[in-house]
């Protein structure tokens, strides 16, 4: 049984915003019968302001399907449509109070039905399905897909990228695809620059080097994925770094290191090992 | 407040009688089997009066039955078994709907260089004879077939399939979880060579089950170790659980009655939900299917919101949904049947027990409309006037 949080069961029991506006002045329909939820967004919008005035929704799903349109119609009445798409599918699954890990997806139907909406408002075209590759076809769920909603939620696993869009969760022939564009997204990649020629430096400007490294290159990029490092000691060329935060569980850590000791080798001296200690 | 269960082929509550008599064996008499003083060594005899009261209920000998785990454990011995008794063929016969006991071994057995046949079943789950008589060959080792299906209920003509199989001298084995203790069963007629069982799917606790073994059949264990179950299954007797199932066993002897009163309160409610609902079907055969099991599909609602809103008013069911199956995929059998999708994420499994009253069937008969008119309000599908 799902360990469902008491807002998600109560606005399940108690759905808010059930049905369609009349004359809806944008109309977003995502998921299908056969993906097994659906979710039919109609909004009101006042021309002058662009901002929503009202929204319904209907929904085929689960428990955390039904909860999270109610959240998402709650949170964009009264918005703008520019303030409306600043709402993140972890803003939905927050109203709910969390969503189990496995139900994430839910709250990126919300999300894509907000999107789908706006864009049918605006008159924008949906891109042309044609032109997307479909990488989980029991899903299909779209490469675009998969990035973006990885990169928004900083999803390092297939598991992850399973539960936040179904994506690898049916025949599951497309993992090693997902697998790929995890790491295509999450290696720390280096920027191609002229290769600085290393000076003979002493081993104090040497470890200062590596520290500058670390805190100016590296750790940011980590933070910005919710990981960090500390560095715990440079013997020779040895560095010996600890894996922070979300890097800790990510099963990447090993590419991240390689990346790391990449930068340092181009940086400080080619002879750097960085190892996890 | 007391739970409306109708989830008995997920699990059955444990008979009283069996509680009472397993428990001494809990508290007092923790000796183990094997030992050479009295207050061990006397569980032993113990044992035997449990396993001639499984045998009894199969119409077995009891040197035919051995203890286990679960029904699990007694499938996945079964099919290793057979599989070990004849290295040199590598062809495997089971079904699209087994239990994953069942497929899932067929599928790691095929990943270790095995050829499986899953064979399909028709719009009503029931075995295409057709496909089974085209995939028997001389490779073919082990044919494992369900007795009756847990989704649905339906019955498999295992009678007809076993004497198929007599005649070819190809082993038999057929996953019983479901039937035992709700059908009658006696291998005495039935030519099978193996059959798995589970305690807590006739009233005995979880973690006991027994696989019965037709005598003269080559054996394999699966589990080595000691000489227990005379080396057939090793590890210390779970004296308590055994004692357990032989109790739950000689209760479900006389099932005659049983079935009539189950039948009728199944049929009742099946009868009452389709004139209440519409756009309501039946999943399954139901010209041969378990008396206690119903499987319903309501169209344009999703499984588990129908659970959920169920459990609101203590009613406690399954369903064939995605969001129920703790994968994205619902359930394999009723995909296996060709339902429609719109039909299969509704699809709720109503499964009683002798402990089910007929105020109990009544309450959900109250319920159920009102839950899955409320769910099509919420949903896009299925917009046209509802009685509901």
């Amino acid at each position: 049984m799902w360990d469902y949080t008491s807002k998600v069961k109560e606005l399940f029991l108690n759905p808010k915003n059930v049905g369609e506006v009349e004359n809806p002045d944008a109309v977003g329909e995502v998921g299908s019968i056969v993906c097994g939820d659906a979710l039919k967004l109609t909004l009101k919008i006042d021309k002058e302001t662009g901002t929503i005035t009202d929204a319904k929704f209907q929904t085929f799903g689960c428990a955390s399907a039904i909860a999270s349109s109610t959240a998402l119609t709650e949170i964009i009445k009264g918005k703008t449509l520019d303030d409306a798409l600043k709402v993140t599918n972890q803003d939905i699954a927050e109203y709910l109070g969390g969503l189990p890990k496995e139900k994430m997806h839910c709250s990126v139907m919300g999300r894509e039905a907000l999107e789908a909406a706006v864009a049918n408002y605006r008159g924008e075209e949906k891109p042309h399905e044609a032109e997307e590759r479909i990488v989980c076809k029991c899903f299909e769920v779209s490469e675009e897909k998969i990035r973006k909603v990885a990169i928004e939620n900083h999803l390092t696993t297939v598991e992850e990228v399973t539960n936040f869009t179904k994506a690898g969760g049916g025949c599951g022939s497309c993992i090693p695809d997902i697998e790929a564009i995890l790491k295509d997204i999450w290696s720390v990649k280096i920027a191609p620059e002229k290769p600085r020629i290393p000076k003979k430096l002493t081993n104090l400007q040497k470890i200062a080097l590596i520290q500058d490294v670390l805190e100016k290159e590296i750790r940011p990029r980590l933070q910005a994925d919710g990981g960090d490092l500390e560095l715990i000691d440079v013997d020779g060329n040895k560095v010996s770094i600890a894996l922070r935060a979300m890097c800790v569980a990510c099963p990447m850590g090993g590419v991240t290191i390689k990346g790391i000791e990449e930068k340092l080798r181009e940086i400080v001296s080619k002879d750097i090992v960085v190892v996890e200690g | 407040m007391k739970p409306i269960y109708f989830d008995n082929n997920a699990t059955t509550a444990v008979a009283p009688e069996v509680l009472e008599e397993m428990l001494p064996y809990l508290r007092d008499l923790y000796g183990n089997p094997s030992s050479m003083h009295t207050f061990g060594g006397q569980l032993h005899k113990k044992i035997e009066e449990a396993r001639a009261r499984v045998a009894a209920l199969l119409g077995a000998e009891s040197e035919e039955i051995i203890f286990t785990s679960c029904g699990t454990e007694s499938d996945n011995t079964a099919i290793m078994s057979a599989v070990e008794s004849s290295p040199e063929k590598k062809h495997i016969i089971t079904s699209r709907v087994e239990h994953p006991a069942v497929l899932n071994f067929a599928k790691h057995l095929a990943r270790k260089g095995y050829r499986v046949t899953f064979i399909p079943v028709d719009s009503f789950g029931r075995l295409d004879m057709n496909a089974f008589m085209k995939a028997l060959d001389d490779n073919t080792v082990v044919v494992s077939i369900m007795y009756a299906n847990n989704e649905t209920g339906v019955i498999f003509p295992i009678q007809e399939i076993g004497e198929i199989l007599r005649e070819r001298k190809i082993l038999f084995h057929t996953d019983a979880v479901q039937a035992v203790g709700k059908i009658p069963i006696n291998v005495k007629e039935l030519p099978v060579d193996m059959l798995s069982l589970s305690g807590h799917k006739l009233h005995a606790p979880k973690g006991i089950g027994a696989l019965y073994v037709r005598k003269g059949t080559r054996f394999y264990p699966y589990i080595i170790g000691g000489h227990q179950e005379h080396s057939r299954r090793a590890g210390t007797e779970n004296i308590a659980s055994i004692i357990a199932l032989g109790k739950a066993c000689e209760l479900a002897e006389n099932l005659k009655e049983e079935i009539v009163y189950l039948s009728r309160l199944r049929d009742k409610l099946e009868k009452s939900l389709i004139e209440r609902c519409p756009d309501v079907r039946i999943n399954g055969d139901t010209e041969h299917r378990l008396p206690n099991t119903t499987n319903i599909s309501f169209e344009y609602v999703e499984g588990e919101a129908i659970l959920l809103r169920l459990n609101e008013y203590g009613i406690c069911a399954s369903s064939g949904s995605a969001c129920t199956s703790g994968s994205l995929e619902p359930s394999h059998v009723l995909r296996a049947m060709g339902v429609p999708y719109t039909a299969i994420h509704g699809s709720i499994r109503f499964s009683l027990s002798r402990y089910n009253n007929e105020s109990e069937i009544n309450k959900v008969i109250e319920t159920m409309p009102s839950i899955i008119k409320a769910l099509r309000t919420l949903s896009p599908y299925g917009r046209k006037p509802l009685k509901c």
